[in-house]
């Protein structure tokens, strides 16, 4: 169910895009995941099958999916670490003032069309 | 001869667009005086009880407009009519969150001029709604101590995007482990400026505070 609700955002913004470029057929859509963007890549394609055959401009399109690894830096030690394994503390040092540095994205990367 | 096909780098976050669409909307409600807060919880967590207790004790002081957000059912417009505001309900159409888009049209069938406050009740879930911005000035969330001290750390951009956690049915305190210092941290963590109430809707513990702030916040608002 939310995935579904990206799905349509998502969708919305591509036919904006393809407007703009003058695009009356998309072929190909390639979309970036964080690892913690909370966006399961499985329900997230299901959902954008079954949006894009009721969308002329993508009906016919491929989609591909790049994820990307979250990592988080810590404020203290300065050191990166894998923010899935370790979550919000750091392994450094132990300190919880640590920010994510990527892994949230959630991402229209780039579309090919005529 | 076929076109050329094109590519076309995007590079745009997916809820770029509404969140511009939010933005617009956010200054055509300043301009218009009337502060829109999006109230989020998960179901149960006594959102609609409390906003029925909150129209009773401010009916005389401010015009409050109510735009129940749901799946399905107008139950809550109901209960919250019952209780002196003006109330409309959306549909959600099977989507589990609203967007900015959705919320204008439900703004404009309400008629949002004449009103100080127009309170969203969201539909009941703790992740969706955190991600679409609806435009509206305040965010405000809902906890209630049966839900347990560590939601916090389970739903983050939840608490993160919250300006108030109100923390609901504290009468039950004394039968649950909900600890409020963990609770406290839990939310700074994620979110350093979020302020916290405790209330309870059935006892009236804690209302005055929060009816303190939403008169605080509406006068901010209009200034």
């Amino acid at each position: 169910m939310h995935e579904l609700g990206v799905v349509f955002a998502a969708m919305d913004t591509i036919e904006d895009v393809a407007r703009e470029n003058e695009l009356s057929r998309i072929s190909s859509v390639t979309m970036c995941l964080g690892e913690v963007s909370g966006i399961l890549e499985d329900y997230f394609v299901d959902c954008w099958k079954w949006a894009q055959q009721k969308s002329d401009l993508l009906r016919d399109s491929t989609l591909q999916v790049e994820q990307i690894k979250a990592v988080t830096v810590c404020n203290a030690c300065g050191h990166t670490y894998e923010t899935v394994r370790y979550g919000r503390t750091c392994p450094h040092c132990g300190s919880d003032q640590t920010v994510l540095l990527r892994g949230n994205e959630c991402e229209i990367k780039q579309i090919e069309g005529c | 001869m076929t076109d050329p096909i094109k590519v076309i780098e995007v590079k745009e976050s997916v809820f770029a667009n509404n969140d511009r669409e939010a933005e617009a909307l956010r200054a055509r409600m300043h301009d218009a005086g009337t502060l829109m807060i999006n109230l989020m919880s998960s179901p149960g967590a006594g959102k609609t009880t409390l906003l029925s207790a909150t129209l009773r004790a401010l009916a005389d002081e401010m015009n409050i407009g109510v735009m129940e957000a749901d799946v399905d059912s107008d139950v809550d417009a109901y209960t919250v009519q019952e209780a002196g505001a003006k109330a409309i309900q959306l549909h959600t159409g099977g989507m589990c969150h609203l967007d900015a888009a959705m919320t204008e049209q439900g703004l404009n069938q309400l008629g949002y001029q004449d009103q100080d406050l127009v309170v969203i009740e969201n539909v009941g879930n703790l992740i969706c709604p955190a991600e679409f911005d609806t435009g509206a000035g305040k965010k405000v969330m809902i906890l209630s101590v049966p839900e347990g001290d560590d939601k916090p750390l389970k739903y983050p951009l939840m608490f993160e995007v919250s300006d108030l956690v109100l923390i609901s049915k504290v009468d039950t305190l004394p039968y649950f482990d909900f600890d409020k210092q963990k609770l406290e941290q839990n939310v700074h963590l994620r979110n350093p400026n979020a302020k916290i109430i405790y209330l309870s809707a059935k006892t009236g513990e804690g209302m005055d505070e929060w009816l303190d702030w939403l008169r605080d916040a509406v006068r901010d608002w209009k200034a």
